[in-house]
């Protein structure tokens, strides 16, 4: 493991809060953390159903939310952060998420092709008309 | 702080934390060189983890594939209740909380905030448990079983998978509250606890990312 690199800051354990000396500003991280996923939570309940936003947008909208909402989580939840002392688990969560990107959006480009490409002659034919 | 003073592995830790030392403190369990023990546990159940994120990822790419292939059978926006939804974010978004609350509990070392907290942490996830459980009985009632069609049956994987996962993390949390019981608050327990919170947190990230792109897309309108 290259933790030595990052001794002069010392490394953090994903979970693990570094800043958090004492139990009540602890507590708060996570309060803050809830009130921000609940916000992001009612609103991706409020845009599925509404007709507020242009309806072919909702997909994309709810996404988003949902990246948002993910991010709240990580940062105040798993304490996953930016500074270096947790370079390493963020090095480990991107190269998953690279992973998860080219399983999920390769298997839709894939199938949408395949999906065309041996669609049955009526169904094309019914297409092109 | 005594560096030295822990013993590896599952060393008890010695008088070394004062309580309200919280986080700070528990880094100092050290060896003389290198990353602690406890930095390089979490750091490996994180790959870990990960790994289960993308066994989700694989899952949840067939679910997507597969959405509208649904045999002339119910379709997610006939099936899915988003009332029912709500509950169960709900019941995950503040086991979550109750769960963070839990690790700071152990921290310092306060029993009551420890022990009520993960006992809220269970109530909330067994509740979820048994709405999800309810919401697929009354689905296979309704003949929308895992058999009906290729959608259904992604649909079932997938959510089912979710739902396996927090149920083992019940079974997790109840051996947690019962190792603290038995050991106290050791080092290596203390491990094991940021490694069930992690686990926890994942879960909760996990149906976030089910309950914007399966139910709430499912039901939105086209």
């Amino acid at each position: 493991m290259s933790t030595s690199i990052h001794e002069a800051h010392g490394d953090v354990a994903p979970g693990d809060e570094l800043a958090a000396t004492d139990i009540s500003h602890a507590i708060r991280g996570y309060l803050v953390g809830l009130a921000l996923a609940a916000l992001l939570t009612c609103v991706s309940f409020y845009i599925a159903r509404s007709t507020l936003v242009w309806q072919p947008s909702i997909p994309i909208a709810l996404s988003v939310l949902a990246l948002a909402q993910m991010g709240v989580h990580l940062v105040f939840f798993l304490h996953i952060t930016s500074g270096p002392d947790s370079i390493n688990n963020v090095m480990a969560l991107a190269f998953g998420l690279l992973i998860v990107i080219l399983l999920v959006f390769g298997s839709l480009w894939i199938m949408t092709h395949l999906d065309h490409n041996l669609m049955p002659t009526e169904r094309l034919m019914q297409m092109q008309r | 702080m005594s560096a030295g003073a822990d013993v590896y592995p599952g060393g008890v830790a010695g008088g070394g934390l004062a309580p309200g030392g919280g986080y700070a403190a528990a880094l100092t369990e050290e060896p003389a060189h290198g990353a602690s023990k406890r930095i390089v546990v979490a750091y490996g159940f994180w790959i870990f983890l990960i790994s289960d994120i993308i066994l989700f990822s694989a899952l949840f790419a067939t679910y997507a594939v597969l959405t509208d292939a649904t045999a002339g059978g119910p379709s997610g926006r006939d099936l899915f209740e988003l009332p029912t939804v709500a509950v169960e974010t709900a019941c995950l978004l503040l086991s979550t909380v109750f769960c963070g609350f839990a690790g700071i509990g152990a921290q310092v070392r306060r029993n009551g905030m420890y022990y009520g907290s993960m006992a809220a942490t269970f109530v909330l996830g067994a509740t979820f448990v048994a709405i999800e459980l309810h919401e697929f009985a009354t689905m296979i009632d309704a003949g929308a079983g895992p058999g009906r069609s290729a959608f259904l049956s992604a649909f079932f994987a997938l959510i089912g998978c979710h739902g396996l996962h927090v149920s083992a993390g019940l079974l997790w949390l109840l051996t947690m509250m019962a190792q603290v019981y038995a050991k106290g608050y050791r080092a290596d327990i203390r491990r094991r606890l940021l490694c069930f919170a992690l686990f926890w947190h994942t879960l909760d990230i996990i149906w976030v990312a089910l309950f914007s792109l399966v139910y709430l897309v499912g039901v939105a309108p086209r």
